[in-house]
Parts: C-alpha cells; sequence; structure tokens
C-alpha cells in the first residue's frame, strides 16, 4: 500500500507545488526555484524507492475510486519503461529549474513561469504512470495546455502568441484523435485498463476497426511529438523561454508521443500497416528535419528542426518494431533528451550573454566563454553522434535495425540509405553550429560583450554532457541495467540479452556511420558560405511552408468559411427565419410519417357530441377572428384570442383534466390583463400600413396562409391518427398506481408536479424566475414610443377624480374581494396534492387578487398600504424549493425525495402533509412573485411616464 | 368526438402559424398564445379522451389505470400553460421596448424595403 500512495503522491506534488508556486510573490526567485526544486527531488527519491519493484517487468498498480459507475478509477501504474521516463522528468526538470533561476531576468513574473513547469510534471507524471487509457488523454491534452500557457509565457510578443496558439491547436486536436483511438481500442479490449488493452493485442489487429484506430492513434502521437507533416508547430514554439523549450519542447513533453508509440506497441504494433506508416513518417521526418536544421540560421530553430529529426529517428524504430530497435528507441530517447537539453541550454546562454541568437553574427565565441564552448561542443557532438559520446551508440543502434532484413518491403529497402543521408546532414549541421559560433574571428557587432554566465547557470549544461560523456565511455556500466529494465517492460519477457559497448568491431553501422560524417562534413565545409549567409533555407524549403499553410487553413475555416455560410445559409430577418423552421418542421415530419399506414377508422360523431361540436364551432372562429384581426383592431384579437383559450379551458373541463381548466382559467386572466397593459404602450394605428395591399404583400400573404393550411391540416390528421388508435401500456399508469402509495396524495397530476418530477417542476420554475428577472431588467430602461407618452384618451377627458368615479362600483367589488380570493388562493393550495388546485393554481390566483387591487385604485393608493415584495416571494419560493429539495440528502435520498403522511390540525381536520407540499409551498411562493413582479413592471410605467408629461414631454 | 378536437387543433395551430410568420409583433404574440393553446390540447390529446372518467382516485390501494384520465399529459400541459405565460410575457415586455427604440412594430424592427 505504501509503494500505491508513493505513486499518487508522485502525480500530486508537483500539482500542490503549482498551487503553491503560484501564490508566492513575483520576485520571488530563489524561493520559486527552492520549491521547485524540491519538488523534483522528492520525485526522485520516491523513484529512487520504486525501482526495486519496477525491475524484471514488475510494475506497480494503484487504483483511487474515482467515478467507478461509469469505470472510471484513478488508476496509476508504473513499470521500468514509466521508471526511466519519469527520471528523464524530474531529474532534467529539476536541472532545469536551476538554470531557471539565472535565466529568467527579474523583471519577469517568475511565479507563472515556475507555476507552469511544477504543472506540467505534474500533468506528464499522469500522462506516464496513468494505468487507464482515458485518464492518459485526458493528462495528454492537460500537457498540450500547459505547453501553450508556457510558450505564451511573453504573451505581450505576436510571435509567443501566435506560436502558443498554434501549438495548442495541433496537438490538442492530435489529443482529440487519440481520445477517440482510446475510446474505440476500449471498446475492442472491453476495458479501458491499460494492461487489458495491451494484452489484448493480437485481438486488436485483426479487428475490422483496427486501420482507422490506428490512423487515429498516429495523428495524436504525430502531432505530439511533431512528425511530418504536423512538424511545423515546433520551430514556433521556441517563442517560449529557453528553459520551456529545453525541459517541455526537446526532453519531455515532444516524446509523450513517441511515449505512447513504444507504450502501445504490444496493442497496435506488428503489422505491415503499423511499419508502413510509423517508420515512413518517421524516416521522413528524420531527412526532412535534418535538411531544414542546416539551413537554419537561428540558434533554436536549428535545434528544434534537429529535435524534429531525432523524434522521426525515434518513431522510425518504434516502427520497425524489432525486440532490438525498441531497445535502441528508448535509448535514443534518454540520451537524445540529455544532449538536447543541454544542447538548448548552451544556446540559452549565448542567447542570454551576447543578446543574439542569429549565427550570422555569432562567431568566435570559444575566446569569450571556453567553458561554455567547450560543453556545447561535446553535447554537439553527441548530437552528431561522434564516438564516445551517448548519440553515437544508439545512431549505431539505430544503423543496425535498419540494416537488418525486416520485412523485405520497399520501405524497408529504402532505410538504411535515408539513415545514412538523414546522418549525414545531422552531422553537417552540428558541425556548423560548433564552427560558425565558437570558431573564426570574435564577432564585433553583438547586442551585449559575451563572457561566462554564473557558474550556477552552467552547472545544469555540465551535468548533462558528464552524462553524455559517461554513458557514451561507460554505457553499460552506467546506463545498461536501467536500459534493461525499461526494455524489460516495453518488450516483453523475450528480450534478447544486450549488453551495451562501444567498439563491436568493423561492422555495416560503422561503416554508415563513417561514411555518413564523412558526407557531412563535405556537404557543409563545400557549400559553407551559402549556407551562412543566405536566407534561412532553400527556395523549395520556403515554398513548402507549413506553418504559412496551417495559418491559412485556419484563416478559412475560423474565417472566411464561415462567413461564406453566413451569407449563403442565413436568413434575412425573423420573418423567414421562422418560416425556414416551419418549413423544415413540416418536412421532417413529412418524411418520418410518409411510410406510416393512414388506414384508421372513420370517426363516429354522436348526438350528444354536438354540443362540443357547437363549442369549437365558436372557438375556432374566434381562433380564425383573432388570425384576421390582430394587425389592425389588436384589441378585437386579444378578446377573439381570450375566447379561443375559454373555449380551449372547456374542453379539459370536459375531457376530465379539471387541473388544466383551473390553471388554463387563471392564466388566461393573467395573460389578458398583461396584453392589456402592453396595449397601453403600443400606438393604436390609424392608417393603413403603406404597401400593406400591394401585389408583392399579397402574394406573401397567400404563400403563408398555404404553409398555414398545411400545418392545420398535418396536426389535424396526426392527432386523428393517434386519437383513433387504442393507447398501448402507458407511462401514466405507473403514476395512477403509486401516486398514492407513495406520494401520499390522490391528485395524480399534482403528485407527479410536486413529488415524481419535481426535478422538472423545479427547472420550470426557475424559468419563470428567471423570465420574471428579464422582464424587470428590461423594463428598468424602458423608453416608450413616443406617440404613446401621453396619457391615453380617456384619462385625458377627466381628472383623476372623475376616473375614480368612473369605476366607483366595481372598485369597492373588487376590494371586497381582496379577502375572498385570499382565502380561495388558501384553499386551492391545501388541497392541491388530494384535488384540483395546488401551487401553480393557487399562486397566480393571488396574483390576480393583487392585480385587482392595482385595477381598482390608483397605483399610489394601492402601494401605501400594501407592500408587496415580489422578487422576495421570488427568492424564497426558489430557496425554499431547493432546500426542501436538499434536504432529503440528510435522510440518505436523492435530490427532491418527498416524504408524506397525513396530520391532523385542529379545526380544520386532517390534512394531507408531505415535504412535497413545502415544495409546493416554493412553487407557490415563486409564481406569485414572478406574475406580480412582471404585472407591476409594466403597470408601473404609467407611475415613471406620467410625471414628466405632467411637466412637459421630456422624453425623446 | 376525436374528430372535433383534431380539427380544433388544426384551426387553431393553422391560425397560430399564419399568424407567427406576419410582420407586426403584436401578431406573432397573438399567434403564438394560439399556437400555444393547439399544442397544449395536442400534448393533452395523445394521452387519448376520456369522458366522465375520474380525475381523482380514491385513497389507498390498488386502482384500474383504465378508469382514469391519464395524469402524464396533464401534468406536462399544466407545466407547459405556465411555461407558455413566461414566454407571452417576455416577448409582449421586447415588443413595447422595442417599438419604443425603433419606432416601428416590426418584428426585425425596421419596415420591409420595397
Amino acid at each position: 500500500m505504501v509503494e500505491q500512495n508513493l505513486l499518487l503522491l508522485l502525480v500530486l506534488t508537483p500539482f500542490v507545488s503549482a498551487a503553491l508556486a503560484a501564490t508566492l510573490p513575483i520576485g520571488a526567485r530563489n524561493a520559486e526555484a527552492w520549491l521547485a526544486g524540491l519538488t523534483m527531488i522528492v520525485a526522485l527519491v520516491i523513484l529512487g524507492v520504486l525501482y526495486p519493484a519496477v525491475t524484471d517487468g514488475q510494475s506497480i498498480t494503484g487504483t483511487f475510486e474515482w467515478v467507478s459507475s461509469v469505470g472510471l478509477d484513478l488508476t496509476f501504474r508504473i513499470d521500468g519503461f514509466s521508471w526511466l521516463f519519469m527520471v528523464l522528468v524530474a531529474g532534467i526538470g529539476f536541472l532545469v529549474i536551476l538554470y531557471a533561476r539565472y535565466y529568467m531576468s527579474p523583471d519577469d513574473p517568475v511565479p507563472r513561469l515556475y507555476s507552469c513547469l511544477l504543472a506540467f510534471a505534474g500533468a506528464m507524471s499522469g500522462l506516464l504512470l496513468s494505468g487507464n487509457i482515458i485518464m492518459l488523454v485526458v493528462f495528454w491534452e492537460l500537457t498540450s495546455i500547459v505547453s501553450f500557457l508556457l510558450i505564451g509565457y511573453w504573451y505581450q510578443r505576436q510571435d509567443a502568441r501566435d506560436g502558443a496558439r498554434m501549438s495548442l491547436i495541433v496537438t490538442a486536436s492530435g489529443g482529440l484523435c487519440l481520445m477517440v483511438a482510446m475510446i474505440i481500442l476500449g471498446q475492442i479490449a472491453g476495458s479501458y485498463d491499460l494492461e487489458a488493452v495491451l494484452a489484448a493485442g493480437p485481438q486488436i489487429t485483426i479487428h475490422r476497426l483496427y486501420p482507422a484506430v490506428l490512423i487515429l492513434f498516429v495523428l495524436g502521437a504525430f502531432t505530439k511529438s511533431a512528425q511530418f507533416p504536423f512538424h511545423f508547430w515546433l520551430p514556433n514554439a521556441m517563442a517560449a523561454p529557453t528553459p520551456v523549450s529545453s525541459y517541455l519542447h526537446s526532453a519531455t513533453m515532444v516524446k509523450a508521443g513517441v511515449f505512447v508509440l513504444l507504450r502501445f506497441h504490444p496493442a497496435l504494433g506488428g503489422t505491415d500497416l503499423w511499419f508502413m506508416i510509423v517508420t515512413g513518417i518517421g524516416l521522413a521526418t528524420l531527412l526532412l528535419g535534418a535538411v531544414i536544421a542546416l539551413f537554419r540560421h537561428d540558434l533554436k530553430g536549428l535545434l528544434a528542426y534537429s529535435t524534429i529529426s531525432h523524434l522521426g529517428l525515434i518513431t522510425a524504430l518504434a516502427g520497425i518494431g524489432t525486440p532490438f530497435a525498441l531497445i535502441a528507441a528508448v535509448f535514443h530517447i534518454v540520451n537524445h533528451a540529455v544532449f538536447k537539453a543541454s544542447l538548448f541550454m548552451a544556446a540559452g546562454i549565448i542567447d542570454h550573454e551576447t543578446g543574439t541568437r542569429d549565427m550570422r553574427r555569432l562567431s568566435g565565441l570559444a575566446r569569450a566563454m571556453p567553458v561554455t564552448a567547450a560543453l556545447a561542443i561535446i553535447a554537439s557532438g553527441a548530437m552528431a553522434g561522434v564516438p564516445l559520446l551517448n548519440g553515437f551508440l544508439s545512431k549505431e543502434m539505430f544503423f543496425q535495425a535498419t540494416y537488418v532484413w525486416n520485412n523485405g518491403s520497399f520501405l524497408d529497402n529504402f532505410a538504411p540509405y535515408v539513415a545514412v543521408v538523414a546522418g549525414a546532414f545531422s552531422a553537417a549541421y552540428s558541425l556548423r553550429f560548433i564552427v560558425t559560433v565558437f570558431f573564426g574571428p570574435p564577432a564585433t557587432d553583438l547586442p551585449h560583450e559575451p563572457h561566462e554566465p554564473p557558474l550556477l547557470m552552467r552547472l545544469p549544461v555540465a551535468i548533462l554532457v558528464a552524462i553524455c560523456l559517461a554513458v557514451g565511455i561507460f554505457p553499460q556500466q552506467v546506463l545498461g541495467t536501467w536500459l534493461q529494465t525499461a526494455s524489460f517492460a516495453v518488450v516483453g519477457p523475450d528480450l534478447p540479452h544486450f549488453s551495451l559497448k562501444i567498439w563491436h568491431g568493423v561492422n555495416p553501422p560503422l561503416i554508415m556511420s563513417m561514411i555518413a560524417m564523412t558526407l557531412g562534413a563535405v556537404i557543409y565545409l563545400i557549400p559553407r558560405r551559402v549556407i551562412d549567409s543566405g536566407e534561412d533555407g532553400t527556395r523549395i524549403m520556403r515554398k513548402l511552408d507549413f506553418a504559412h499553410g496551417f495559418d491559412w487553413l485556419l484563416q478559412m475555416l475560423t474565417t472566411r468559411l464561415p462567413r461564406l455560410a453566413l451569407r449563403v445559409l442565413s436568413a434575412n430577418g425573423l420573418q423567414a427565419q421562422l418560416r425556414a423552421m416551419v418549413l423544415l418542421s413540416l418536412a421532417a415530419s413529412w418524411f418520418v410519417l410518409r411510410t406510416l399506414d393512414w388506414n384508421v377508422p372513420m370517426p363516429k360523431i354522436g348526438a350528444n357530441e354536438l354540443v362540443f361540436a357547437l363549442l369549437w364551432l365558436v372557438g375556432g372562429t374566434c381562433a380564425v377572428g383573432a388570425a384576421w384581426q390582430a394587425k389592425y383592431h389588436r384589441f378585437a384579437a386579444l378578446v377573439l384570442m381570450g375566447g379561443a383559450g375559454l373555449v380551449t379551458c372547456a374542453t379539459f373541463v370536459w375531457l376530465s383534466a379539471p387541473d388544466l381548466a383551473v390553471t388554463q382559467l387563471l392564466v388566461e386572466i393573467a395573460t389578458t390583463a398583461l396584453l392589456l397593459l402592453g396595449l397601453r404602450w403600443l400606438p393604436k394605428r390609424d392608417k393603413e400600413i403603406p404597401g400593406d395591399n400591394n401585389l408583392a404583400a399579397r402574394a406573401r400573404r397567400s404563400r403563408d396562409l398555404l404553409i398555414a393550411l398545411a400545418c392545420g391540416t398535418g396536426m389535424t390528421a396526426l392527432a386523428l391518427a393517434v386519437l383513433l388508435t387504442t393507447p398501448g401500456a402507458s407511462v401514466g399508469d405507473w403514476f395512477l398506481r403509486n401516486a398514492y402509495v407513495e406520494g401520499g396524495g390522490t391528485n395524480v397530476v399534482n403528485v407527479i408536479l410536486v413529488d415524481f418530477r419535481a426535478f422538472d417542476t423545479f427547472g420550470e420554475i426557475t424559468v419563470l424566475a428567471i423570465v420574471g428577472l428579464t422582464v424587470y431588467a428590461l423594463l428598468r430602461r424602458f423608453r416608450p414610443a413616443p406617440e404613446s407618452v401621453e396619457r391615453p384618451r380617456p384619462q385625458l377627458d377627466a381628472e383623476e377624480q372623475a376616473l375614480e368615479a368612473y369605476l366607483f362600483v366595481p372598485a369597492v367589488l373588487m376590494q371586497w374581494m381582496f379577502a375572498p380570493i385570499i382565502a380561495l388562493s388558501a384553499y386551492l393550495f391545501f388541497r392541491g396534492h388530494d384535488l384540483p388546485g395546488g401551487g401553480f393554481a393557487a399562486g397566480v390566483t393571488l396574483a390576480v387578487g393583487l392585480l385587482l387591487q392595482y385595477v381598482a385604485a390608483n397605483v399610489r393608493w394601492v402601494e401605501a398600504r400594501l407592500t408587496v415584495l415580489p422578487v422576495r416571494w421570488m427568492a424564497s419560493g426558489l430557496t425554499i424549493s431547493a432546500a426542501v429539495g436538499a434536504g432529503s440528502w440528510i435522510f440518505g435520498y436523492p435530490f427532491l425525495s418527498a416524504h408524506a403522511q397525513y396530520v391532523d390540525i385542529p379545526v380544520i381536520g386532517k390534512v394531507p402533509f408531505s415535504t412535497a407540499m413545502l415544495f409546493d409551498f416554493g412553487v407557490f411562493s415563486l409564481v406569485l412573485g414572478a406574475i406580480v413582479l412582471m404585472l407591476i413592471a409594466i403597470a408601473h410605467q404609467s407611475l415613471r411616464v406620467a410625471r414628466p408629461s405632467d411637466t412637459g414631454k421630456e422624453l425623446k | 368526438m376525436e374528430l372535433i378536437l383534431a380539427l380544433a387543433i388544426g384551426v387553431l395551430v393553422g391560425s397560430g402559424v399564419w399568424l407567427m410568420l406576419r410582420p407586426r409583433s403584436y401578431q406573432v404574440i397573438v399567434g403564438l398564445c394560439l399556437l400555444a393553446y393547439g399544442v397544449n390540447l395536442f400534448i393533452f390529446a395523445m394521452g387519448r379522451l376520456y369522458v366522465g372518467a375520474a380525475p381523482i382516485m380514491p385513497k389507498g390501494g390498488f386502482v384500474d389505470p383504465t378508469a382514469y384520465a391519464d395524469p402524464l399529459p396533464q401534468a406536462l400541459v399544466l407545466t407547459a400553460i405556465v411555461i407558455s405565460f413566461a414566454t407571452t410575457a417576455l416577448f409582449l415586455v421586447l415588443m413595447i421596448a422595442s417599438r419604443g427604440v425603433t419606432g416601428t412594430d416590426h418584428v426585425d424592427g425596421k419596415e420591409r424595403h420595397s
């Protein structure tokens, strides 16, 4: 268990430190470096403790429960391979942190840098140690995001922002591909557990989705590891501070791609397709990166392309996939991380001390900074593959792997030649780096006078170079056992015995290596002047600028295509949009229903339905009349619409739905009152709208009439078709059976609303509250139409006094009705659970009661006597509902579980009481508040406008 | 009964859709209300029609569902009524505010150019 917890600690510590680092003061460079450095040391110590448990193919797995219900647990797993990788992350991380302490200027906000570096270390650890393939993708994307933040560290610079965005888009899109691949992999293997997936290899490679999975998978790996044709983001990421480039973009993050290639080799590898894609792309990248690197003048640009090239080398080895090639791949991952990190740091030192990274300006630095020069020269030697350095050994192994017969395909035969040519270019650019920067006459026009950096800034470089030498001279003693452990985890138990040696005798790889070296010297030294002084790259390279292509694509996808789509697809104006929606839904319904068998029996019409028919004759006439009159006679249309509403209400009564009838009736009243209040602000239409009767307008109306007829007919047909078939088992039956037993009420509709489906109701009253507040907010800045600022005509004729006399009798009646309406509201509320009524109805009733008071007397009179605080009603309603719902958590039930029983209240008698009733009270309170808020907000406009209109028109 | 209700739904929806496609905002409001009636009746009708069925159950015990109206569409329609009220209110306020700001009651805030 201790080991499992250590594993968890390994992932969590960097994140905790990242949070701490973010909170330190801006200038605390030393504190930041100590915190981050200690974090890395803790990680290294933990790794040291864990080492005995990962040798000989063993692994440790720690599972921490997370969302077990969907098969997601926090599973961490470490084996020899991830252990070695972790040592790189923590070890190089430590050196980078030390280096960054001296590299960053005192003006830079270092907490952000260290915090992101630590978060990156955490994300990378998570990625390496994930035992669940979905979690692996999550950490994978996390590294992309942190990388984005780090590249954009100097966000005031345009190139930093562009580089950051480019790298995020490329690597995160790749991550999405990887996620899809992982999901499919998990489905094929039947588990998202890493070990299960790796064990399901034979099953995966014969699956029919294998090619798709493989392509998605390599898209993820290639974008991350900057493989052709996605390599372009890496040179652009060089806008990051050098410690970041050294850590993320050479040693660790870009290796994540090759890490998953090697990790998933047992599951996906070993097929011809794998060989063709992975080795093919790897070799292409190897060659391309090496050639371009030779022509870069920017030090970091050269190193970036060199990194791309070396990543291609590792990818090619992963593609070859023989045990020997896999060992070579692991070995080269380590070697490349060591020498490239040191080279980046050296480049950073040169930049720091001279003020430029342009190789056309740098020259003869060996005199000014001899130690740094010596270190950089050794590291470049390793990069070129010079004997007695670590790069030589793994490059020999690579040559060996390409040279031996693998599968005899064209690519396989071709590979050794590509390897030699790429090796030559690699030697050439290393040579160019050494010769131009450190030798020759001392440069005279540098921004700073070059000198040696502080000792501690040089120390990380020195340590890394010492490792290059140690591994290069005593490979078996220094790295042999660790490599054995790591390779065992990748290759499995049939790992061939191997021993790292410097001298294997004169064999083909050595000859290849010598050819490459010689050729490299020739390639650089002969056209030296052209390369040194020319532009970046040759003309063909500039033409094939992938970064520009990417920018063009991005511009196309995010700006031009959307604009085009907007121009082509969008409808101009609301009418056209609504028409499109109606037509689309018509078409969709027709498409779905066209195959339906319309053979329904003809309905019988009995004598007792005559009344119903008459009722709807009135209702239908009202509806059509409203449609006809709504343009010029708004008030008439409102009355007719109310008529249709009343007939609807009667239909509900007729068809055994008293609850609906009550609610519909009350809402009808509130709607009418609301529309009447609104009509006050809509100037009367006195004359015909110009052009309303010309041909075009008539044509539009006819077209819309046809659409409306089609909709109406369709709905009739649809309703009839459903009504005339016998229903199957309905969900409603379940509610009927259980309403009393479980909900404790006999009014099933109410029980559904406040108990079974209370969560829906909760959402709905929230919507109501939002609408109420929106209405209120919209009306606060209300500017009425200039024509309606004046008081309405009847009010202009009469004085205030006369108006009250005019409504005297109704006003008295309305005031008398106030108490009965409150009683009615309470009655509706309390009987709601057992009889028609409930919170909705009660709320609307009380709102109507309050509204009547406003109608009866003028607003000031009412508000002097009655304080209504609608917003508080709404707030308490929502709070009560939520609290009742949350209350069930205390008893261990899900949100909004109700408890019901009957309570004997003196005088009133037995009353059904349940927590659902409290919930219903919340509904009541909110409905009351929202409706009153809306009505009062509109009614109050008269007050606001009346004032200026008394003193003179100020509006507009 | 079924035929009449189906026709009623058709008339309500037809009138509603026609109004919804009109250019004046008040027409659209009335149209939405009519459409809401039609749609509410339609949802309600999906539970089939029960004339004279008891809407309220007796207390306790097992009941035979066929003797009662289907409560589920009713519950759905009840919430739909309240929500359609809320949309009407919102649209009404938008209408008068837009009339005040733009000086026209055309749904697009400007008269058609023709």
